[in-house]
């Protein structure tokens, strides 16, 4: 299949990028990044500089990839990373237009790659159980529903790779927030510091320079792993508890 | 010169918690003062941040991702073994250890698996309280499953992400110190060179990947926790950034190679499709619990379905041969990954593979779909249900256990996997092999450790199913955090190190010198075609069968393509800028080396054992043949340059608690 490539090329972070056109040949059993390796071996063969894009795993699991695929984040298939896309889906002779994940907490390093290092600085802010190693009791001393365990299961399958904030048009990151606070409020051992958590992490979230949520829900549409929005009325609650709460953060 | 194990006294059950209960600390105040520098954020590396951190040392952590959540640890899918004996079926810290060493075809130290198995149970403890959510039933008790070349069920997952969600604990472990700020964290940093100060290991050069700057960092220890070389074979099932090189520039110091040519092929992974590719998808072996592994027994329905005439479904069943069941009825479908491989191989090899490629067989859940269905409308009431009501039910339990691996396959194949059986074919998935480490975790290098996959430790010749997540947390957790301490408890006198001292300012400028000259070659092939050619050679001579004339040809290819790496290779753009180019070449470049010292190695090793077989050494029935008499040794390679031969030394096995023999899963 023959295509036609519109990607966004940018040197660095402090550098104008525009858009450059490609045209490249690719097989419908190629993933898309595959797609993009084949377009990048041409480019160097060309002594010309290849397109950065952020990519690891190819599994869909790491989080890396990032890349905005005719106006959605990882492409047009739901529930699928730009690395699990694969060229079936595309048409002969179509156009398609790709460029970094958006936002002003994402800053554009170069090409496609952005820097996503807000994400982390939010979980450091509470994204976790403060238990020491050695500090555990034995696993099975308290039992957790299964259901329960399930929808913690639900929200901690999250893979932090920020389309969430790219599909926001206030490039909020609720969707991401709310994810680890539901995954660690929901069970037993996370309740401990399930307000402080909430509090703390939403304020770092504010610090980051994310947008609010309007509750458009574009983020659930958009993300990989199918994390519902239902997690963010769980943040709202626990949010708002927390705030209501004599425990204040400082 | 024989190499010194440091395995402590005293009988086997009781070594550890003995030597644990004398081993030298570092006070409280002390801690304080001394500095460690750990690379790596998979498993091994995250967990032994994390606990250092909470000791009160200062850790220094180093990940060439943007971010420590990235590692790929987080694509292990199936699970975690660990020795808690929960289903009440007879397993045991003894039993764990042994199917280890069994597992390993009798190539690893009886020590460190015994203490392995041991602390494996600390770990599923350490998960849970983090909030991992393993899988549980309805008592709300955690569940367990199958894995291979074990006859209990040990294995703790979460759906098919347990790695991801183990991951997930010990990056916000990290985390949590990164805020209380005992660890310093730098993203996008790739360690270049280690540095050595009179003879230890006291820091390393990075480069920053973002400006392309090479950067010193100094402390009292280094700590790598940087993964396996599996990607030395091009195609694996690695994620696209594994590498050798924070390993590979230690051994280029004097650290020893151990084992390096034992690789784990997988069975069970999705068939290449093109040439195009660069990079396998694994599907978990944990569908070996419920999916049967065929072929047909004519070749004609083979090769009828290579062509697309026929399907795996228009084939009888008197016509299919479940050859894992009919070779191995002890432990059908789940004997470990390295005799499951050279049994799907021979039966491709015979012409009976399923792929237009004639390398895949079948992974067939019809029978299990069925049971499944069965129990289910049985417990739902139902007398009488349709056999489509059944397949219904049953494609429901089948979902509920594996459906995102069906998902992924669905996704890559364009083929349902409910409806027709999988393709699947071995491929590389981890290296047995790694720097060689003392029971301290310690290289020969003093002050320099290696932890999780980056070691050789704990699994032998070939590593059983479930064991990589429990090695690489029992390392970081459990294991390096202690024994780290006998070699700091004799450094508190120490001041700290200066990243000025002539040592690294000397070793900053050799990596540059490199960096340059390679970027310098301007030569007119890309890197990535020197790495495809290099991962042909490596499959080819020293893939899933191998012989001394095939393994001394590859040698002489692997020198000849890494001299012309050397003169024609070309790298886009400059040093002093993000250039992902570049990177992979430095990448490329080492395992140009390893792979030469890897078939070096299959080339010594005159014996078949686990992922090692050598085809002049096997039974009538094509099963490994062993030579303990003469090989039951670590062999521990040390770099002379690059032109002279690497030295072999020797670590003796020693076996006081398990008896020598055939290993057989008849």
């Amino acid at each position: 299949m023959k295509l036609t490539l519109k990607i966004w090329r940018q040197k660095s972070l402090k550098e104008k990028g525009r858009f450059e056109t490609y045209k490249v040949e690719a097989n419908p059993h190629m993933s898309f990044l595959e797609m993009l390796d084949v377009l990048n071996e041409e480019l160097i063969a060309k002594k010309e500089e290849p397109v950065v894009f952020e990519h690891d795993c190819r599994e869909g699991i790491c989080g890396t990839c990032s890349m905005v695929i005719n106006g959605e984040p990882h492409g047009p298939m739901g529930g699928t990373t730009a690395c699990q896309l694969h060229m079936r889906h595309f048409k002969d002779g179509e156009t398609i237009v790709i460029e970094p994940f958006r936002a002003s907490a994402f800053p554009v390093m170069k090409d496609l790659a952005v820097d996503r290092s807000a994400l982390d600085r939010i979980i450091q802010a509470g994204g976790y159980i403060s238990v020491s190693t050695g500090a555990a009791q034995d696993a099975n001393a308290v039992p957790i529903d299964k259901d329960t365990a399930g929808h913690s299961f639900d929200a901690a399958a999250c893979i932090g790779c920020g389309a969430c904030v790219a599909a926001c048009p206030n490039a909020s990151a609720m969707l991401f927030v709310s994810a680890k606070v539901s995954h660690l409020a929901l069970l037993p051992q996370g309740k401990v510091e399930a307000k402080r958590r909430a509090q703390a992490m939403v304020k770092q979230m504010d610090l980051e320079g994310f947008g609010m949520c309007s509750n458009i829900t574009a983020c659930e549409a958009e993300c990989p792993k199918g994390i519902s929005v239902e997690n963010i009325a769980r943040l709202n609650r626990e949010y708002l508890s927390s705030a209501l709460g004599s425990e204040t953060v400082a | 010169m024989s190499l010194d194990s440091k395995t402590p006294p005293g009988p086997l059950a009781e070594k550890w918690t003995r030597y644990r209960g004398t081993m030298n600390l570092v006070a409280p105040n002390n801690k304080r003062r001394i500095d460690i520098i750990v690379v790596g954020t998979g498993l091994a590396g995250a967990s032994a941040a994390a606990t250092l951190g909470e000791l009160g040392y200062n850790v220094k952590c180093f990940t060439f991702h943007d971010s420590p959540r990235r590692a790929h640890s987080i694509a292990a899918q199936g699970g975690i073994n660990a020795a808690k004996n929960y289903a009440n079926d007879g397993d045991s810290v003894y039993r764990l250890f042994y199917d280890t060493i069994k597992g390993g075809d009798y190539r690893s130290r009886e020590s460190n698996v015994y203490r392995l198995a041991e602390v494996s149970r600390n770990i599923i403890d350490q998960a849970v309280a983090q909030g991992v959510p393993f899988a549980r039933d309805y008592g709300g008790l955690l569940d367990n499953r199958s894995f291979g070349g074990v006859q209990v069920s040990r294995t703790f997952y979460a759906r098919g992400q347990t790695g991801q969600q183990l991951l997930l604990g010990a990056y916000q472990a990290l985390s949590r110190q990164i805020a209380l700020g005992t660890v310093e964290m730098y993203n996008r940093h790739e360690m270049l060179d280690l540095v050595l100060v009179d003879g230890k290991a006291r820091g390393i050069i990075a480069r920053n990947l973002v400006t392309g700057k090479l950067e010193r960092f100094a402390a009292h220890c280094v700590v790598l926790g940087t993964g396996g070389y599996s990607n030395v074979f091009y195609l694996s099932t690695n994620a696209m950034m594994c590498n050798v090189t924070a390993a590979w520039r230690a051994v280029r110091r004097g650290a020893y190679m151990a084992n390096p040519c034992f690789t784990q092929i997988h069975p069970t992974c999705i068939p290449q499709s093109g040439d195009y590719q660069s990079k396998l998808t694994l599907m978990s072996e944990s569908l070996r619990n419920d999916g049967r592994v065929w072929v047909p027994k004519k070749k004609e329905d083979a090769k009828a379905i290579r062509e697309g005439q026929k399907t795996g479904r228009d084939i009888a069943e008197e016509d299919r041969d479940y050859f894992l069941e009919r070779r191995y009825p002890a432990f059908g479908n789940l004997v470990p990954r390295d005799v499951a491989s050279r049994a799907s191989k021979t039966a491709c090899d015979e012409g009976l593979g399923v792929a237009p490629t004639g390398l895949a067989v079948f992974l067939d859940f019809t029978a299990a779909i069925e049971r499944y269905g069965k129990s289910k409308a049985h417990s739902m009431g139902m007398h009488d249900p349709s056999p489509e009501k059944i397949r219904e039910l049953g494609e429901a339990v089948i979902s509920e256990k594996y459906g995102n691996l069906f998902e992924m396959y669905e996704k890559i194949t364009g083929e349902n996997p409910y409806k027709m059986p999988m393709k699947i074919y071995p491929a590389v998935h981890y290296t047995m092999g790694g720097l060689w480490v003392d029971y301290n975790l310690e290289t020969n290098i003093p002050g320099l450790f290696a932890t999780g996959e980056c070691n050789f430790s704990d699994h032998g010749a070939n590593r059983l199913g479930a064991s990589a997540l429990m090695q690489g947390l029992a390392d970081g957790y459990f294991v390096l955090p202690y024994t780290i301490g006998q070699f700091l408890s004799n450094e508190i006198r120490t001041p700290k190190f200066s990243p000025d001292a002539k040592e690294f300012v000397e070793a900053e400028n050799q990596t540059r010198e490199r960096l340059e000259g390679m970027i310098n070659i301007k030569g007119s092939q890309s890197v990535e075609s020197f790495h495809r050619r290099l991962g042909k050679i490596m499959w080819e001579y020293c893939g899933m069968a191998r012989n001394a004339d095939g393994l001394q040809k590859a040698r002489k290819m692997i020198r000849e393509l890494r001299e012309e790496f050397y003169k024609d290779v070309f790298i886009p753009g400059s040093t002093e800028e993000y250039n992902p180019e570049l990177e992979k070449a430095q990448r490329v470049a080492d395992f140009l080396e390893m792979g030469e010292l890897m078939v070096l190695d299959a080339l010594n090793r005159n014996e078949s054992c686990g992922g090692h077989f050598r085809e002049e050494y096997q039974s009538e029935e094509g099963e490994a043949q062993r030579n303990d008499a003469d090989y039951a040794f670590v062999s521990a390679w040390e770099y002379k340059g690059w032109e002279a031969e690497p030295v072999l030394h020797k670590e003796e096995l020693v076996f006081e608690n398990i008896e020598l023999k055939t290993r057989s899963y008849k």
